[in-house]
Parts: C-alpha cells; structure tokens; sequence
C-alpha cells in the first residue's frame, strides 16, 4: 500500500473475515491489483504492456505444461513427437503454434514495456530495483526461448544450440571447457537435449517468481505514469479496480486478437522453414540465424570482425553480453532528475534514434551476410553503446528540460471535460472529478 | 456508485434505483463474452487428453484363427487391452446353454455372446469388471475357475464356458468387443467397415 489514502480490504462475507484473519491472501490480492492500489489516472496505453507480459507468461506456461504431455526429450523422438502433436494428438497444432507464437508475442510486448521504461525514465529513482528485476526477468526470458527453441530438435534447433554454445568457447583457456561442460558432450547430443527440457521446463517459474518481484518493488512507490511528476494527492490516482482492470482488460481482448489472427493463418511467418527438417549433425543450413527477437544481438556479436589484442569472436561476444548488461547501470547513467521523455526534448529525439538504431541491428542480424549490410552493422553497433555510455550522459548533463505540470492532475485538465461529456452536451463543471469518485 | 452530477447529465445511463443501468448491461455482457472467450481457449486444452489419432488408428485389429482347435483359445491385443478368442467344444457350448437364464447375475444366452451360426466363437476382453485383471483360463493349463471358464486371480471371479460371472465380486460378464468375420477364418476386432 503506497498511499495513504489507498483504500484497506474490508471483508464483507464473513467466511472472507475468517479467512482474512489466518490467511490474508485475498488481502494481498486486493491490495496489489485490487482497488486497494492507487494508480496515477493519466497511464496511456504504453502502460497495458506490464499485464500483457504477465498474460502471454501464463499463455506459455498453461500451453507449455500440456506440450511436456506429448513431448519427448530424446534425440531420436523428439522431432517426431512435435510432428505427433501437430498431427495426431487432439488440438496439437493449435496448442504447439499457440506456445511458438506465444514466444514471439511474449517478446514484443516486453520489447515495448523495456522501450516504454525507456522512453518514460522508469528505471530512474525509486525503481531502479524495479528496472533491474525486469531485466533479469529479460535475461532469463532469453535462456528460456532459446532452450525452448532447441527441443524439436529440427535443423535451426540443432545449429542454434552449437552457435549458442560456441559463444562460449570465445573466452580463452576456459572456454572451450566450459561449452563441453554445458552439453553434456562435443556437439549438441541426448545430454544437452534432457538438461534444455529439464531447464526450460524450470525457468517459467524462476521468471514467475522473479515477477512477484518485480511488482512488489513497484508498488512501494507506485506506477509511474507519462508525465513522470509524483503522485501529490488522492485526485491524481485512481484504484486499479475497476478503472485499471478495465483498461487492461478490453486492450489484453483487442491485443490477443492479433495474437490470434497470427496465430490461426500465419503460425509460421515468425519461425523458419529450415526447422521442419530434422537435425543432421552433419549438414549446417545454409543460412542460420536466430528467433528475431535475437536479431540486434545476434547482428552486435557479427559486427566484430578483426583481431584486436583478443580474437575478433571474443570481442562479438563480450559486446553482445555488455549491450545487455549495461543496461544495469542505466539508473546512473542517466542524470536527469527528470523523468519523462516527454519533457526532455533533447532526449527525446535521441531516444527515437536509438529505437531507429535497434530496429536497423535487428534487420541486420536476420539478413545474410554481404560486406555493405557487415557496414551498416557496425556503425550502428557503435551507435547502441555511444547511446547508452556518451550521448545519455552528456544529454542528461546540458539538456534544458520543459516545464513540468504541477501535478498529474493538472497535466490532463486541458479539455478532457469536453471529451467526457456525453456528445451535444455542454462539459460540466467538475464531471471529471466527480467520476473519479468511486 | 451514481454520483449526483452522473445522473442529472445522463438520461439512459444511469437509472432507477434498482433499476438495471445501461452500465450494468455493458458490463455483464462484456465479462460474457471474455467468459465465453476464456471456456473457448481452455477447450483446445481439455480436448488434447483424448487419445491421438495414433492411438484411434489402432481402434481394429484382425486376427486369425484358423489355428485354433476347439478348447483352445488365444489372447491378442486390441487397443493394448488383452482380448481372449475361444474356440469352444460342443460340450462347452452345451454347458453353457444349459444355464437357465434367471441363474445369472448378467443375464445373457451364449447367442447373444457370439454371431450367428458361429456360436463356437466366443471373443471377450481379457478384463475382468471387478477391478480390470486379466483372468485365467486363455493359457494351456491355466486354472479355468469352478464354471469351466475363465477365472479371476485377483479377487476370485469365476466366468463360465460363456464366459458369463459366475461367482465372486465382478458384477458383469466379461466384455464381447465390437467384432466382426471378414473371412471364415479372419476376424476384425473393433469398429469399423472392414475390408
């Protein structure tokens, strides 16, 4: 409970009395996404992406839970009992391209709540613990799609884990080593295929309870919202239920929609075809890249292609690790006391180049290699980190913010009345105070 | 909920006290239909549990029995359950017609058991209805029960030469599979048109 006027659970039934008093867990409920949480009243829709995450984590434990049913992790079946469940077993397809797809779509809406966080500086104080904790989820979201992305052992499962794990056999000495240790062998075999099932099978609920984290971290000082100004008083929030509940509500339906429309007539748009032929040890498809939502790392570790002191490769693989890592010390990073790109006109249009920066390393990473588009790679490979380590600290120092509102509810008073009014009639005085009443 | 100002400005939205709100409405059959969107995800998720249609395919076998001699019989397998095919001697047969049919705790003629003018065939699952043992009696020298049929290991079901419960717990006769003869000497176990 962030705030003093956030509303207590009050049990009405008495066997909810009974309960509240040995197991207050509909208290806890109430009080974190119920109407017992104060959110700031101005959240837009780049705030519906945090529940949508939580949506599409469900999605992929619930469908993944019934793909263990049907799947075996054995080098000789495995490739097999993914086509028994996409021919045979009942709703098979439908579960298995909901669970693939569901990965996909699990990626682009964190994607947009990282971008949101960035835009809106809310990694900055007092929820830095909030930003890294969703970093870590981000990290472990990777380890798991791509162990995930190895189980039906097909030709892209098969390369994907010996690229992966080659990463490894960068670093000098130890490295090689270390790669055997992780599969279990030489190349990617039974062992490395039983301990990715076992792990990703796992992880789901490590991200869960890492969640659990990361919202419990949130809601000490509360949601941030767009205009990045604190909460003052009571007419700046509104309890989540209903007001919240609803929004996030009505968009999750409009939002699974697309994943469905995707889902049902393009279940394969996302993946590669080369992936339907089974794994041969012997023969590396022609073309081997990753899921796209590994694309700009996977275009960073290719940027690195002369020798400097250390090996070219070791240098692709210690960016791509810092290009996340330093993500972490964002927080102190950027100076700026304020919080909102929306204020920050500098930053703002820095903030778009990096959007712009990310998207051209992710056509990057998922395009054939040619000598211009290696080019390209590298300038904006440089960018990212000039990004992250130059501009946002040099533009944190001498960037002249806007004026801010002098609170959340003062920054949406400018002609919402009128659109609340029921059309042809005239705004009313304070309809937009009185509806937030309850 | 309806504060002053909500009510004095709309006519159809709020309402009578007591009264259903067009609010209401909106409500109730938005979480409808997300209701009815969330009973449509989770079917997908329920219907995966029915056997594959690996395992339909698997719905007939046929067998041969042109090797069994009267008071033998075979066990085969269909649907992975054991399946008992006997071919009973005259004595047999007579036994079992012999039993008035108010005796029996499942009241069935050896011809409702077997197809006509093969009345010597008698093909039953191998499960016993007590608690699914596989009874003895298919196998050379197994211990046929006191009713010179099949009997339960288990918990002492005794099946006589129909293969009709006897005594002990089991309270139906053993199961006459769907089946069919699509050759005097081939049979087809299990649904289906046959060949």
């Amino acid at each position: 409970m962030s705030f003093s006027w956030a509303k207590a659970y009050e049990p009405k039934h008495p066997f909810m009395r009974w309960m509240d008093e040995r197991l207050p867990l509909p208290r806890l409920v109430y009080g974190a996404i119920g109407g017992g949480y104060p959110v700031p009243r101005n959240l837009n829709y780049w705030w519906n992406f945090g529940v949508l995450a939580g949506i599409f984590l469900t999605i992929q434990i619930v469908t993944g839970i019934v793909l263990a049913m049907w799947y075996f992790a054995s080098a000789d079946h495995a490739f097999t009992s993914v086509e028994h469940i996409m021919r045979d077993v009942n709703a098979g397809w439908l579960i298995r391209y909901a669970h693939m797809n569901g990965a996909s779509f699990f990626f682009i809406v964190t994607y947009i709540h990282i971008f949101r966080g960035l835009f809106y500086g809310s990694y900055k104080a007092p929820r830095e613990l909030v930003w890294m904790l969703g970093l870590v989820i981000y990290l472990l979201m990777m380890a798991t799609a791509f162990m995930g992305y190895v189980l039906p052992w097909g030709q892209m499962s098969y390369w994907g884990a010996q690229v992966i794990t080659g990463f490894f056999s960068a670093f000098p000495l130890v490295g090689e080593p270390i790669r055997v240790w992780l599969l279990g062998g030489y190349a990617p075999d039974q062992a490395a295929l039983s301990r990715f099932f076992s792990l990703h099978y796992l992880l789901p609920f490590v991200i869960a309870a890492v969640v659990v984290l990361h919202i419990w971290a949130l809601h000490i000082p509360g949601s941030g919202n767009p205009t990045g100004v604190d909460v003052k008083d009571e007419r700046d929030t509104l309890p989540f239920h209903p007001f919240y509940t609803a929004k996030d509500g009505w968009f999750a339906a409009a939002f699974l929609g697309l994943y469905a429309i995707v889902t049902y007539y393009a279940p394969n748009y996302l993946g590669h075809p080369d992936n339907y032929i089974p794994a041969n040890p012997l023969a590396t498809p022609a073309h081997i890249v990753p899921e796209w939502y590994f694309w700009p790392f996977y275009a960073i570790l290719r940027s690195f292609t002369v020798d400097f002191i250390f090996p070219a490769k070791l240098w692709g693989v210690l960016a791509m690790f810092l290009s996340i890592l330093l993500l972490f010390f964002l927080p102190w990073l950027d100076k700026s006391p304020v919080r909102s790109g929306s204020y920050r006109p500098v930053f703002k249009r820095f903030f778009w180049l990096l959007v712009a920066d990310v998207v051209i390393l992710g056509y990057i990473g998922g395009a054939p290699i040619s000598p211009a588009r290696v080019a390209i790679g590298q300038i904006a490979a440089a960018y990212y980190f000039l990004h992250f380590l130059v501009i946002l600290p040099l533009v944190s120092r001498f960037e002249t913010p806007l004026p801010l509102p002098a609170s959340i509810t003062d920054s949406v008073l400018h002609g919402e009345k009128a659109e609340a009014a029921p059309a042809g009639q005239k705004p009313r005085h304070g309809s937009v105070a009185t509806a937030a009443a309850e | 909920m309806a504060t002053e100002a909500q009510s004095a400005a709309g006519s159809q939205d709020t309402a009578t006290e007591g009264g259903v709100r067009r609010r209401d409405f909106l409500n109730v059959a938005a979480v409808s239909f997300a209701g009815v969107g969330a009973v449509a995800a989770v079917a997908p998720l329920l219907v995966q549990m029915a056997p594959p249609a690996d395992v339909l395919a698997l719905a007939t076998t046929e067998v041969d029995i042109s090797k069994i001699q009267p008071g033998q019989a075979i066990k085969t397998s269909w649907r992975k359950q054991p399946v008992f095919i006997r071919n009973l001697t005259p004595a047999e047969i007579k036994a079992a017609n012999a039993v008035p049919l108010s005796e029996l705790r499942d009241p069935q003629s050896l011809a409702d058991r077997t197809k006509p003018g093969k009345a010597n065939w008698l093909i039953t699952l191998g499960v016993c209805t007590h608690l699914g043992c596989v009874p003895l009696g298919a196998g050379e020298g197994e211990n046929r029960g006191p009713y010179g049929g099949y009997f339960c290991p288990c918990h002492g079901s005794a099946y006589d030469t129909a293969a009709r419960i006897r005594s002990g717990p089991a309270p139906l006769n053993l199961q006459v599979p769907e089946y069919s003869f699509i050759s005097p000497t081939t049979v087809q176990i299990g649904g289906g048109k046959g060949k």
